[in-house]
Order: structure tokens, then C-alpha cells, then sequence
């Protein structure tokens, strides 16, 4: 093995760390609002609102002109490349905005999934050309962070060892010229909920994934104290019969962490996938109560799950605005709670009641 | 990817961790008296006895027979083969004592290095075959751990990416067959400090090596919250000129295994190769205070640096038994002290005056 030479030096590791560390400080989560053109659609169609660059500046606009409420639950703002660019109605660019709440301002960088030839459906994620010229650009542009999304499915042969193989390394090329450009990389490996497979499948397919995973970022020397993770939490299939409370959910995840991601990564942020906004807090918040040891903190980087009542309320009338942007903040400050263990919830009992239902963590 | 056949049922997972747990719990940490006779020849040569059956069995008598407080102390002794079956001078076994005692009792199970064709001179280790009738045999007769070590080594080209798979699989093949019969496999993967390579470098090697072994043992379906790791520390190479202070060892030591060592995995059990006795404890009690997080019990599995002084008590004669059992039980509570971070050695002014001498960890 030759001698190793040092991928960064240690202001370009203090630099990353100290951004990392900002975003997940305590009670603190992301918002994940890099939808793309083609995603919005989707949101906006259901709604009823046409998907014109005017409307999803507005939407967006709705969400950045939350008040200093968000300050102590937001510590990301993900954006989309066309977003970074736009500016409020009095011509204060939304960048600006973000960072003048001491957010820290991230940007969507993969460039979607294509097909991997003789699998089951299989992809991996395209965006690694020009990459560091990109990178070096947004970070000029006041970009600290970036996203990066990998896809997998659970199904009778899959992930497959290529899928796995395949979007390891391609999250950890990604990582690796992040950091050479000052920027933090969030690693996303989603195993998709797609599925009729119960949750002990799920926890394996993850641990093999995330494995992988750290295996490939060790490999391509990505400083770890400089990234985060984004998985997803460990939940059955969507199609599963079998029904599991948010705390067998929460033993299973923190497991399934313990098990693969080194206490170096400073912060774990979950994706919402298809849970419901109420779903991804408790089940954030079981994650936070769960009795195992957990040296990262474990926090969120929502979509949907902060975004569907706002939406609902804006229906894209202005004079909804003020009201949109309140369901946002309601619900960024239910998961700064979740983040800390602390949300009580709607209807639930509290933290005795909960407590018991943790089976020992052996079984998982 | 196949659907997963669990490798342990719940029973068996519950057994192995909580082995694994009691052999480090409190500070606890293991007695390393697996020396082959090979390797006795070499310690009684140097205190000029004759390395014989009986002389082996009277120096591990003294050893096994002190006080029942030794078991404040120590939570695990590896025995070799031979000394599985010796009894004391009453008839009575030296594993029985050593249960009697509270102090679980382990076995070496490797049978040695041989050569990798094709590398510069590096090796990997022997012992699958009938290794599962062996454990079984073994678990019968009273171990409830195992250990096996594996040995790389820096040097040019070394240690190779061919060594550091082979031995990292032959670890994992190991530590999945000892689970299978009860045993906690511990899992050594000693980068030897030959060499005139500095800390970083050898802090570069280890992270690499640890990287490949925790792929290995998840590729292999290991239960880690059922192993225990017993690495090499970060150290300069013996013949490196540069001289390191033990708060620099420790973040070096420190930050790789937090770069590769999972959460789930309960203890690190550091050897403690060529170190002298208070080196190897003051080394330890640095780590011990390390500010960086440490989810696993840090403590020790050493072998010459708890023994050395008592060998030399000993001189192999029988009248120096008293003697013999304080320098043991000298060295053993002064490393329970460092696997706390208490320890204060004669000279030091305590734990504030280490404090200040660690170099944030970014550098690292």
C-alpha cells in the first residue's frame, strides 16, 4: 500500500466538519426542497396549479418567508438548481433569505436515475461529469451542501450485488469531489418502500446497503466527520400486512445504523419517502427515545412529510400565503421536537406509554 | 438478493452479547495468556527457565490462583490450548478457578500464519479446517470466547490489498463459525509496528484494514454486538524517530476507529504488541480521556505488558509466588484505571494536564 496522500488538508477538514455540524446541531433538521421540474408537477398538479417557473417560485417563496421560528428547527434548506437562482418578490434572493436565518444553503447535484442493463429494473444515479465545476460554481454561489440520491428496491432478487455495488460507488465519487470543492456531500442510499416485504427484510437489505455504502466511501477517502447520511428509516413495505408501532420501527432503524454507519458521521437525516407528515415524526421521534446507544445525531431531511399540509393550505392563491407558510412552520417545530425525543404527539400518551414497547434489541 | 436466512436465532445472539459484555464490563479488561510454547520459550528463556510442561503450568498457577478481586479487574482470560486442560497442584482445572472467579474463560484458535505467494512476504492465518468441531468441543469444555489473530504489516507495498482481503475474509469465516457454537469471537487484525513509518501513516494503514475486516464480517453475516475487536493502537513504527506523546496516540487511535468501527460492536480490547507495562496503561488511560465520542467499551487484552514485571518476580521459583502475584495484580488494576481514563501515575498531575495536549481532532 503506498503512502497515503491526503485527499484534504486540515482547514478543508475543520471547514467541512464545522458545516456538517451546523446543520444537525441540536433540534435542528433539513428542509428538502430540490424538487425537480418533473416532481413539482406532480405536487402542483395535485393541487391544481399549473407548473410554471412563476408558480414554483411562489410555492418556494412561501416556504423561505417562514420567521425566525424556523431558526432553532431548520439547520438545511435543499435546494434545486433553478431555485438557487431565484429571487422574493421585493428581489431578495431566496439564498440570501435562507442564509440571513443562519441556515445553511445545500443543492440538489445528481441528474436523476438511469437503467442498469440486465437487472430487474435496477438503476443507478447519473451526474458525475463536470461534477467539480459545478460544485465549484454553487459553492460560489452560496452553496455549502449538497444531495445526491441513490435508488434501490427490494423485490425476489433484488437489490442485486451490482445495484449495490454500483450506487456505492458512485455516491462515494460523488462525495469525494464534493469535498474537494469545500462542499459537504449528503449521502442518500434509498431502499425504496415499494413492496410487500416485512420489516426484518428491510433491516437486512439496509445494513447490507449501508455496509456497502461506508465501505466504498472508505475506499475513495471521503472524510466522513464531513458528510451526512440520508436513509430511510427501516419500515415494512408499503404492501405489508403485518403492522409495526413506531417504536419496533425506531429498534429496528437505530439497529440497522449501529450495525454499519461509524460514530464519525456526525449526523444521520432521514427521508420521509411516502410517510405521512404525522408518520415521519413519531417515527423520528420513537428513533430519538429508542434505549440503544447513538453517537450520531438523528434528525430529518423532509420533503413531503414538511411540505403536504403547506401545500394543501396554499392551493396557489396568495391570499393563502401567510396561512401555508404557519402548516410549515407547525411542522418544522414538531420535528425539531421528534429530533430531541420530545414531540408528544396527537392522541399519544407520552413517553411512559411508548418506553415499554421496545423489544430488546437482540430479536432484531 | 436472496431473502436473508438468519445466521443466529434470538436465544443465541442474546447469549453471545451478554458474553461479550461481562468480558468488559466496569473497566474490565482481558488477560492475554495464549502464548503458544513457542512463544513461552521465548518469555522463559529471557528469565533463564527451562520451557517445560510443568514450568508453564506453575507460572500460569500463580497467575490464575490470586485474589478473587482480581475479578474488579479482569473480565476475560485467553488460554492456549494446552492450559484449557492443566489443573492447579490440588487437582483442581484452571478453567474452573478462573470461572469460579467470575472471569470468563477464552481460547486461541488460530494455528498460525503461512506465507501469501506473490507478496512481499506477507501472510495469512491457518485454522478453518474442523474448526467447528473444535469450537464445540471447546464450548463443552468451559470457553465461552475465542481469538484469532491476524498479522499485517507496513512495509513497501505492504500491507497489500491481496493480504488485507484474505486476512480480513479468513477473520470473518472465523468469527461466523465461532458464533455458530456459542463462542464471542475476538477479532484481531494486528497491524504490527515494524518499521520506520510514522503514526499517520500507520493511522492511514489501520483505517483501511479495520474498514475491509467490518465489510467482511457484515458480507459474512457476523452478529457484531456478539464480537469484540482487539486492534493494534496508532503508533509510530519502533524505528520512526519521531516520538509521539500518549494524548497524540490516543486521537490518532481514537479517530480511526471511530472512522470504521460500528457502534454495535461493544469493545475494543487493544493489544498491546511491544509496549512496555506503563506505556501500554498510560497509552490506554489517554485513550480513555479522548474527547472524540467512543461508543464501545476502550480497554485491554494484554499479554507481555501485564505479565512482564510478574515473570521477572517469578524467576521460576516457587518461594516467589507472593511476589509474582502483586507485580500481576499491580499491573491489571493500574489498566482497569486507564480503561476509565482514572489512571495517575506517579509524576503525572491527573487527567487536567493531559487534557490540554490533544490537537483538535481535524487534523487527523
Amino acid at each position: 500500500m503506498p503512502h497515503s496522500y491526503p485527499a484534504l488538508s486540515a482547514e478543508q477538514k475543520k471547514e467541512l466538519s464545522d458545516i456538517a455540524l451546523r446543520i444537525v446541531a441540536p433540534g435542528k433538521g433539513i428542509l428538502a426542497a430540490d424538487e425537480s421540474v418533473g416532481s413539482m408537477a406532480k405536487r402542483l398538479s395535485q393541487i391544481g396549479v399549473e407548473n410554471t417557473e412563476e408558480n414554483r417560485r411562489l410555492y418556494r417563496q412561501v416556504l423561505f418567508s417562514a420567521d425566525d421560528r424556523v431558526k432553532k428547527c431548520i439547520g438545511g434548506v435543499i435546494f434545486f438548481h433553478e431555485t438557487l437562482y431565484q429571487k422574493d418578490d421585493s428581489g431578495v434572493p431566496f439564498v440570501r433569505t435562507i442564509q440571513d436565518k443562519g441556515i445553511v444553503v445545500g443543492i440538489k447535484v445528481d441528474k436523476g436515475v438511469v437503467p442498469l442493463a440486465g437487472t430487474n429494473g435496477e438503476t443507478t444515479t447519473q451526474g458525475l461529469d463536470g461534477l467539480s465545476e459545478r460544485c465549484a460554481q454553487y459553492k460560489k454561489d452560496g452553496a455549502d451542501f449538497a444531495k445526491w440520491r441513490c435508488v434501490l428496491k427490494i423485490s425476489e432478487r433484488t437489490p442485486s450485488a451490482l445495484a449495490i455495488l454500483e450506487n456505492a460507488n458512485v455516491l462515494a465519487r460523488y462525495a469525494s469531489i464534493c469535498q474537494q470543492n469545500g462542499i459537504v456531500p449528503i449521502v442518500e442510499p434509498e431502499i425504496l418502500p415499494d413492496g410487500d416485504h416485512d420489516l426484518k427484510r428491510c433491516q437486512y437489505v439496509t445494513e447490507k446497503v449501508l455496509a456497502a455504502v461506508y465501505k466504498a466511501l472508505s475506499d475513495h477517502h471521503v472524510y466522513l466527520e464531513g458528510t451526512l447520511l440520508k436513509p430511510n428509516m427501516v419500515t415494512p413495505g408499503h404492501a405489508c400486512p403485518i403492522k409495526y408501532s413506531p417504536e419496533e420501527i425506531a429498534m429496528a432503524t437505530v439497529t440497522a445504523l449501529r450495525r454499519t454507519v461509524p460514530p464519525a458521521v456526525p449526523g444521520v437525516t432521514f427521508l420521509s419517502g411516502g410517510q405521512s407528515e404525522e408518520e415521519a415524526s413519531l417515527n423520528l421521534n420513537a428513533i430519538n427515545r429508542c434505549p440503544l446507544p447513538r453517537p450520531w445525531a438523528l434528525t430529518f431531511s423532509y420533503g413531503r412529510a414538511l411540505q403536504a399540509s403547506a401545500l394543501n393550505a396554499w392551493r396557489g392563491q396568495q391570499d393563502n400565503a401567510g396561512a401555508a407558510t404557519e402548516e410549515f412552520i407547525k411542522r418544522a417545530e414538531v420535528n425539531g421536537l421528534a429530533a430531541q425525543g420530545k414531540y408528544e404527539g396527537s392522541g399519544e400518551d407520552g413517553g411512559a406509554a411508548a418506553q415499554s414497547l421496545y423489544i430488546a434489541n437482540h430479536a432484531y | 438478493m436472496a431473502h436473508r436466512f438468519p445466521a443466529l436465532t434470538s436465544e443465541q445472539k442474546k447469549e453471545l452479547s451478554e458474553i461479550a459484555q461481562r468480558i468488559v464490563a466496569n473497566g474490565k479488561g482481558i488477560l492475554a495468556a495464549d502464548e503458544s510454547v513457542g512463544t513461552m520459550g521465548n518469555r522463559l528463556q529471557r528469565i533463564k527457565v527451562e520451557n517445560t510442561e510443568e514450568n508453564r503450568r506453575q507460572f500460569r498457577e500463580i497467575l490464575f490462583t490470586v485474589d478473587n478481586s482480581i475479578n474488579q479487574s479482569i473480565g476475560g482470560v485467553i488460554l492456549f490450548h494446552e492450559t484449557l486442560y492443566q489443573k492447579d497442584s490440588q487437582g483442581k482445572l484452571f478453567r474452573n478457578i478462573l470461572k469460579e472467579k467470575g472471569i470468563v474463560v477464552g481460547i486461541k484458535l488460530d494455528q498460525g500464519g503461512a506465507p501469501l505467494a506473490g507478496t512481499n512476504k506477507e501472510t495469512t492465518i491457518q485454522g478453518l479446517d474442523g474448526l467447528s468441531e473444535r469450537c464445540a468441543q471447546y464450548k463443552k469444555d468451559g470457553a465461552d470466547f475465542g481469538k484469532w489473530r491476524a498479522v499485517l504489516r507496513i512495509d513497501n507495498q505492504c500491507p497489500s490489498n491481496l493480504a488485507i482481503q484474505e486476512n480480513a475474509n479468513a477473520l470473518a469465516r472465523y468469527a461466523s463459525i465461532c458464533q455458530q457454537n456459542g463462542l464471542v469471537p475476538i477479532v484481531e487484525p494486528e497491524v504490527l509496528p515494524d518499521g520506520d513509518h510514522d503514526m499517520e501513516h500507520c493511522q492511514y494503514v489501520t483505517e483501511k484494514v479495520l474498514a475491509a475486516v467490518y465489510k467482511a464480517l457484515n458480507d459474512h453475516h457476523v452478529y457484531l454486538e456478539g464480537t469484540l475487536l482487539k486492534p493494534n493502537m496508532v503508533t509510530a513504527g519502533h524505528a520512526c524517530t519521531k516520538k509521539y506523546m500518549p494524548e497524540q496516540v490516543a486521537m490518532a487511535t481514537v479517530t480511526a476507529l471511530h472512522r470504521t468501527v460500528p457502534a454495535a460492536v461493544p469493545g475494543i480490547c487493544f493489544l498491546s504488541g511491544g509496549m512496555s507495562e506503563e506505556d501500554a496503561t498510560l497509552n490506554l488511560n489517554a485513550i480513555n480521556l479522548c474527547p472524540l465520542p467512543k461508543p464501545w467499551k476502550l480497554s485491554f487484552s494484554y499479554g507481555r505488558a501485564l505479565q512482564a514485571s510478574a515473570l521477572a518476580a517469578w524467576g521460576g521459583k516457587a518461594a516467589n509466588k507472593k511476589a509474582t502475584q502483586e507485580a500481576f495484580m499491580k499491573r491489571a488494576l493500574a489498566n482497569c484505571q486507564a480503561a476509565k481514563g482514572q489512571y495517575v501515575h506517579s509524576g503525572s498531575s491527573g487527567a487536567a494536564s493531559t487534557q490540554s495536549l490533544f490537537t483538535a481532532c481535524y487534523s487527523y
